[in-house]
């Protein structure tokens, strides 16, 4: 896991990016908050020696998803949010329960309570040759099924607004 | 010398260090290489005042003899010297580090480029360059590629300007359309050499440039780098008569001269890419050798790219938008997918002996 400093840099940045990301009133704000956790968290990867998981860590996420995020608020004009409006005092309990109940969880299972599924493996190979045989060999069906899912999410959005845009026209 | 985490750290910051120091002085120079060869191009002289020896001639003018060559430092200077003023209803803090998110980007992808063979014997890694431990430097470059459009669209956006974000928001449509058809010629690369490391891309090539094998990959990618560097013929986010410049259009003093620092920084990082995949890297007569020629053959690649980007710029038409993103999306794209799959095809049948192509390994 690398120095110990450098988890506790990386971990402060991270915790803070997010914390920011969520307080922040300015969307483009957010969205850049989300790139700078999405950019440590890429550094956590190469920090446990698994270069590639972080090379497409920054591309997906900080390089095409944010970038997208980014558009279309700039696009809408809707980086100014309206003041801080919430459903009064039930929101903030039912966030607390579930805050708590995520925490319980996380403590338990990674100090050992449950049966131990969450301890990561001693020796990963996570070299780019090692996922290509994991995802086109021994899980290739999933894979598949995966990419024809977002295949079909990508086609219906296009029917969808072709048939729009012919009822305009027509 | 022993090679323990602290040398290896400090000698990454010392090779770092004086790449950063070469590349920054080569960008200063290929503002002027810029200058004067689109001048020459266009039948002008070019920036001749700033720095010549003058040479006397019987009964004429003098000759000047390197005209030119302080010019970079005479923008340097004025642009450090102008004032540097921010509009009143800027976002001050993402309006302050937008040019530096477009320099980053730029001098990163450097860290990956190898140079030249290992130059030091006693060295642990193969070959020289900045980060030569990163085995996914491929990746490395397109993670780096897909973060450069920030600088750009957030200059756009904080700048609280109608002309700078339709600027910044041409940017980004452009440089997401156009990164799919370059990440796609970069994986024949990848697929020849079985590797996602430079230095084997650059091995691989020993009997054959890649170029010669992948001409489609090759000419896709340089119109891609073309669109991601936004020059001309796509340069319409900075169209001077419907933009007024575009995205950099409320910056002033050295913050405008970063913009144009990461553009010709860019150019050059794009060459040494594009020479490293597809044309040899730092490989040529010798080589092997001596190692310090790689990084002159480098340079000299790197040298001839941004002579083809400059006679580009000299002799294109910009291109309309919905041209531009008809090109990318109908035409390229659907190219360099079907180079892709073709290219698999023929390793797989090379590899089991039906098809003999011409294929290292």
């Amino acid at each position: 896991m690398g120095h110990p400093i450098v988890f506790l840099i990386l971990a402060t940045v991270a915790v803070f990016a997010a914390i920011g990301m969520l307080t922040s009133r300015n969307a483009v704000h957010s969205a850049l908050y989300l790139v700078l956790n999405f950019c440590t968290v890429a550094v956590f990867y190469l920090v446990l020696n698994a270069p590639f998981i972080s090379m497409v860590q920054i591309t997906v996420y900080a390089g095409a998803i944010v970038v997208l995020f980014l558009f279309v608020i700039m696009l809408l004009g809707a980086d100014q949010l309206p003041k801080a409006s919430s459903n009064g005092g039930l929101q903030y309990i039912l966030a607390i329960f579930a805050t708590a109940g995520l925490a319980t969880a996380l403590i338990l299972q990674l100090s050992g309570f449950g049966d131990g599924t969450a301890k990561p493996e001693s020796a990963l190979d996570a070299s780019p040759e090692a996922i290509g045989t994991l995802l086109f060999q021994d899980y290739v069906f999933p894979f598949e099924i995966t990419s024809l899912i977002l295949l079909v999410a990508m086609m219906s959005l296009i029917v969808f607004k072709a048939q729009k845009r012919k009822k305009q026209d027509g | 010398m022993d090679w323990t985490l602290g040398t290896i750290a400090l000698r990454a910051l010392g090779v770092g260090f004086l790449m950063s120091f070469v590349v920054i002085t080569g960008f200063a120079y290929t503002t002027l290489l810029e200058r004067k060869l689109l001048a020459r191009l266009q039948g002008r002289v070019g920036p001749e005042r700033a720095g010549y020896i003058p040479l006397p001639r019987k009964g004429k003018k003098e000759r000047k003899l390197l005209g030119g060559v302080l010019q970079p430092a005479a923008d340097a200077v004025k642009l450090f010297f102008k004032e540097d003023r921010a509009p009143d209803m800027v976002d001050t803090v993402i309006y302050n580090i937008a040019p530096m998110l477009t320099v980053i980007p730029a001098v990163l992808i450097l860290a990956v480029i190898p140079w030249a063979p290992t130059l030091l014997k006693s060295s642990p890694y193969p070959y020289f360059a900045i980060a030569p431990g990163l085995q996914v430097g491929v990746l490395f470059i397109l993670a780096v590629a897909s973060i450069a459009v920030y600088g750009v669209a957030l200059a756009g956006w904080a700048s609280n300007s109608k002309y700078a974000i339709l600027g910044g928001i041409r940017a980004t449509a452009q440089m997401i359309s156009y990164e799919l058809a370059l990440s796609l010629t970069v994986l024949p690369s990848v697929m020849l050499a079985g590797s996602m490391n430079l230095n084997d891309i650059v091995v691989a090539q020993e009997g054959l440039w890649f170029f010669l094998i992948q001409p489609v990959a090759t000419l896709i990618f340089i119109i891609g780098v073309f669109a991601e560097l936004q020059r001309a013929p796509f340069d319409l986010l900075e169209a001077e008569q419907e933009l007024s410049s575009g995205y950099n259009v409320e910056y002033g003093s050295m913050r405008f001269g970063m913009f144009f620092m990461a553009e010709y920084m860019k150019m050059i990082s794009f060459s040494a890419i594009a020479a490293v995949l597809f044309f040899g890297g730092y490989r040529g007569p010798f080589v092997d050798q001596v190692p310090l020629l790689g990084i002159l053959y480098l340079f000299g690649k790197i040298f001839l790219g941004l002579c083809l980007m400059i006679w580009v710029r000299a002799s294109m038409p910009r291109l309309r938008y919905d041209q531009l993103m008809n090109f990318g999306w109908k035409i390229l794209l659907p190219l360099a997918v079907l180079n892709f799959v073709v290219t698999a095809i023929g390793i797989v049948l090379h590899s089991e002996g039906i098809l003999n192509l011409p294929l290292p390994g």
